[in-house]
């Protein structure tokens, strides 16, 4: 894949030729200095950006030459994200927010909601709103959204990144956990030697070349 | 899908319900201002096309007499001999159980098909209409007949306000006038080669359609009330502007994370427009209710106003008319698109991946108040290349247009300027502090102070306006009704032996006596005045020359009036024809304001040299002991009282009517101040949520909760001086533009413009309480914050 920006002092390639693959069931991490392209990486997989080059293939679906609607059919049911500033809607109650991705793909279903709320330890939460939790909450919510629409890849940018090391360390766990049980793809974006040592794989990006 | 993403915008709402009530109150606010003008504005033109759709007023041409009040039958007569198709009319006034009403005659079988009442076109029995007798009138005016129905009335909703209808022969009998008519209306198409009406009855001309109708007359009123109506619209959008601009900044995360998680853009712009247009339906209805609430409190007073200016009658009360409620919905929906267009257009073009960080208040950048300041400044450059070079009505729109928004884009630059320099002259630390505070405010408050500037600048511009026009008016009453007793005589006869008695009891008898006649092609009254002290003392010249009533007496010159001066392209020396009576030079201009005919005065001896028979039934009469006169007439001389009026009535009554203009403007500038004030309201209460990271640190070094507190009033208070300083002067420059632009184009007479000191200090005084009663609230809030939400500024998990 290759992906370039206009920067201050003209193009800036991010990308310049990564060819990576993941199986389903699979979890891999990637790692790399700052502004060596792995959320870049992460937006093209996930169908949030497109690249100028290359190909991906996501569940056997050619991504690369989908438009706007079809990037966002597969962000709804196919790919589900995980963010670092986990990205709630501040307007929706936890249990909306758990249930929203799994609406809009249409694959809403009480029990599994239940369920993941049970996991993550949300249950006492769900009638709140995300202002009112803290920031290891907050991302539970997030992994529930995601998992609750039961995507065939997972991509986490970060996941830990804004909480401290025992709750991240819980937060990941219960995450692996979910993501095992479904049978997805995970592939996590991480600075975290850590983090990064929890998955089958590792790779490291480098200047938008894979090390 | 569509519904999931539907929830989660509209749940913004449900957790932002003070934003909710700002968007919809705005909204119904701003539109109700406009409906309920349109809807006065309504009413009183449906009255107009009611009185000329059964009087024939406007419609047809009208044969009346050269001079007197009616015409004898016979003419009538002559005229369908000969072939003409005219229609016979008699007017009166008869009284009912609680007030005089206006009686008309028609003949239903020679009229008009337009002009007929609806009644006649029915069921209604129309042999009983024209033997026995019957009357129709709409519900108010039957009422008002009550028991005093000389004939059975039917109720009919399409006769104008305070007029029945009845057929001509039984309208003569009521009015005890029979043999005379008033007038004859002209058919539009007639036979070919008709004796001419010049031959055939030189004792009557010809009054063309469209000149007899009120509605040129009320005009100007509606004109002004429609600009009022606009204004505060415009003061309402600013509102809605900045609630939407607000509500769309804070969503633009959730409009990220709904892409993110595979809401297409196309599908979000959608909803976010659908549930745009259901907020406009939805303020739209309930501004509309409110407009009809507005429109019936004040209509009452606009049907005196008019009723009493010109004489057209309103009906007193409203009904629901399809085209001003839908007007006030389309206004609604489209005003909200317009607000909206900026802040959905961020939105389609919103990068997927742009910084999630928020751009509160846009305008708050740098480059924003550049691009303001420039915008400002074209239009304003616009404004007055329109104002040098402009013609016609649409350019005095457009140079209002240019004026107000180039003002109100021109206010955050001013306000930084101003609060820029106290805070340079600031010394104490709290000062200091509190003046760069205030600048930082700025953009966050300045659609809601451009609202006030707005308002405040219409409420100048209209209360200069109005009040102008007062001042005008009474002068121009005083000068008309001079004379301390008019009295009026039935019989021409009785003129002379009066005329007798009025000069030797008197100090002087004026003559009224007026012909119309075409000068210069204009349709026009011409009078033969007799010219002493009260003519030069009391009628003031717009333009004049020298020894302008010397030369008029002499029979050298003529006055005119300014419309008529206007349409015939004349100014004073310049020469006009007056018919056979010749050549005259203008010596002088006068104002004759709402007249849509010209006026000519002559001096009495050239007058009846050229109309000897003509003989005058009417005088002003002076005198210095007017009650002691009026007794001496009734008692010694033998004239009922009401052939006696008395100018002092007449003028407290005009001067009432005055007022009650005033209580509509007054009504409306309250209105459109408190609307202001909401949205100052609306401003503050939305800014709170960031103003404490801004204030605890300032907590937090000492200040207490309550200082802050009443430091915010003070701010909106300074803010909003610092913009009625700016209104004033743009207030003023409004009334100038609707004075001598727009009522020029629109109506051919120029009003003359009063400064009213007095008035600006109580609006201004009006716009400060507002702006601090609208801080009161947000203040009180801050002053409550619990300390623990001022320390979670500073707590590492914010």
């Amino acid at each position: 894949m290759r992906k370039s920006y206009p920067g201050a002092e003209g193009v800036v390639e991010v990308l310049r030729g990564v060819d990576i693959d993941l199986a389903a069931g699979g979890t891999l991490a990637l790692t790399g200095e700052s502004g060596s392209g792995k959320s870049t990486l992460l937006h093209l997989i996930g169908g949030l950006d497109v690249a100028d080059g290359g190909t991906i293939r996501v569940d056997g679906q050619e991504i690369t030459g989908l438009d706007d609607t079809g990037r966002a059919a597969l962000r709804r049911s196919t790919v589900g994200v995980v963010f670092q500033q986990f990205n709630l809607i501040p307007s929706l109650t936890v249990e909306a927010n758990i249930a929203f991705q799994a609406r809009l793909a249409g694959v809403a279903d009480a029990g599994r909601l239940a369920h993941l709320a049970q996991a993550l330890g949300l249950t006492p939460h769900l009638s709140k709103y995300p202002e009112a939790l803290s920031g290891g909450q907050q991302q539970r919510v997030a992994i529930a959204r995601t998992l609750a629409a039961q995507p065939k890849l997972v991509l986490a940018d970060e996941p830990t990144g804004n909480l401290d090391e025992a709750t991240a360390s819980d937060v990941l766990d219960q995450m692996l956990k979910l993501v095992r049980d479904t049978g997805a793809a995970l592939l996590v974006v991480t600075h975290s030697p850590a983090v990064a040592a929890r998955m089958d794989r590792q790779v490291h990006l480098s200047q938008g070349r894979l090390a | 899908m569509t519904w999931a993403a539907l929830t989660a915008l509209l749940s913004h709402w449900r957790r932002n319900r003070l934003q909710f009530v700002a968007l919809i109150f705005g909204l119904a606010l701003a539109t109700a201002l406009w409906s309920g003008v349109q809807a006065i504005n309504a009413e009183a033109r449906a009255s107009y096309d009611a009185a000329a759709a059964t009087l024939g007023e406007s419609q047809f041409d009208q044969l009346v007499p050269r001079a007197g009040e009616t015409m004898p039958e016979d003419i009538y007569v002559l005229l369908r001999r000969a072939g003409w198709l005219v229609s016979p009319v008699i007017e009166g006034r008869f009284d009912g159980d609680t007030g005089r009403v206006r009686l008309v005659g028609l003949d239903p079988l020679t009229a008009p098909g337009a002009i007929a009442p609806v009644g006649l076109d029915g069921d209604t029995d129309l042999g009983a209409f024209l033997t026995t007798g019957v009357l129709f009138a709409n519900a108010e005016t039957a009422a008002r007949i009550g028991e005093a129905a000389p004939v059975p009335v039917v109720v009919d909703a399409s006769v104008a306000p305070g007029v029945a209808l009845t057929d001509v022969g039984i309208a003569q009998g009521i009015l005890q006038a029979e043999g005379v008519l008033s007038r004859l209306i002209v058919a539009r198409t007639q036979p070919m080669g008709v004796t001419p009406l010049e031959t055939l009855v030189p004792e009557l001309v010809r009054q063309p359609a469209q000149e007899a109708g009120a509605d040129r007359l009320t005009d100007s009123f509606h004109l002004n009330l429609t600009a009022f109506g606009l204004l505060s619209f415009a003061v309402g959008i600013f509102i809605v502007h900045g609630t939407i601009a607000l509500a769309f900044e804070q969503r633009r995360s959730m409009v990220r994370t709904l892409r993110a998680l595979g809401v297409p853009l196309r599908t979000l712009v959608g909803l976010m427009i659908g549930e745009l247009v259901l907020f406009a339906v939805l303020a739209g209805a309930l501004g509309v209710v409110l407009g009809y609430g507005i429109a019936a409190v004040l209509l009452p007073n606009v049907a005196a106003t008019l009723q009493g200016l010109y004489g057209a009658s309103v009906a007193g009360s409203l009904q629901l008319r399809a085209d001003w409620w839908l007007s006030g919905m389309a206004i609604a929906v489209l005003g909200t698109g317009f607000a909206a267009l900026g802040a959905l257009w961020k939105i389609a073009t919103m990068p997927l991946l742009a910084s999630a960080r928020p751009r509160a208040w846009a305008v708050a950048s740098g480059d924003s108040a550049r691009r303001l300041a420039v915008c400002a400044a074209a239009l304003l450059i616009a404004a007055g290349a329109i104002a040098i070079w402009g013609q016609g009505l649409l350019m005095g729109f457009a140079l209002l247009a240019c004026l107000l928004v180039g003002a109100a884009f021109l206010l955050p630059g001013f306000l930084r300027g101003v609060v820029g320099l106290a805070g340079h002259r600031a010394s104490g630390v709290v000062g200091q502090w509190f003046w760069a505070d205030t600048r930082q405010q700025i953009p966050g408050m300045s659609l809601a102070l451009m609202a006030l500037l707005l308002a405040t600048a219409a409420n100048v511009g209209v209360s200069t306006m109005v009040s102008s026009f007062r001042v005008t008016f009474v002068d121009f009453l005083d000068q008309r009704l001079a004379p301390e007793l008019f009295v009026r005589l039935e019989d021409a006869a009785d003129s002379a032996a009066l005329e007798t008695f009025l000069i030797a009891n008197a100090r002087e008898v004026l003559p009224l006596m007026s012909v119309e006649i075409e000068v210069e092609d204009v349709p026009s009254d011409l009078f033969g005045v007799r010219v002493g002290d009260t003519y030069r003392e009391d009628w003031l010249f717009l333009a004049d020359t020298a020894n302008a009533w010397n030369r008029v007496a002499q029979g050298d010159a003529a006055v005119v009036s300014e419309q008529f001066a206007r349409r015939a392209g004349v100014w004073i020396d310049d020469d006009i024809t007056i018919g056979a009576l010749g050549v005259f030079p203008v010596a002088a201009i006068v104002a004759d304001y709402g007249n849509p005919l010209g006026q000519i005065l002559v001096s009495e001896q050239a007058f009846r040299a050229q109309f000897p028979d003509l003989i005058p039934l009417q005088f002003g009469v002076r005198s210095d002991d007017p009650e002691a006169l009026q007794r001496v007439l009734v008692e010694t001389y033998g004239l009922s009282e009401g052939a006696i009026l008395n100018q002092a009535r007449v003028k407290a009554f005009s001067v009432e009517v005055f007022e009650r203009t005033f209580t509509i403007t007054g009504a409306l500038n309250v209105l459109t101040l408190a609307v202001a004030a909401f949205a100052i309201l609306m401003s503050l209460l939305t800014l709170a949520a960031i103003r404490v990271p801004q204030l605890a640190p300032v907590w937090a070094l000492g200040l207490t909760r309550r200082s802050l507190g009443g430091l915010e009033v003070v701010r909106a208070v300074v803010l909003a001086s610092v913009t009625t300083v700016l209104a004033i002067p743009l207030g003023l420059l409004l009334a100038w533009v609707l004075l001598s632009f727009v009522n020029v184009e629109a109506f051919g007479w120029k009003l003359p413009m009063y400064l009213f000191p007095g008035h600006y200090l109580v609006l201004s005084g009006f716009a400060l309480l507002a702006a601090g009663l609208a801080a009161l609230w947000p203040a009180w809030r801050l002053a409550r914050t619990p300390p623990s939400d001022l320390l979670k500024v500073f707590a590492n998990d914010r």
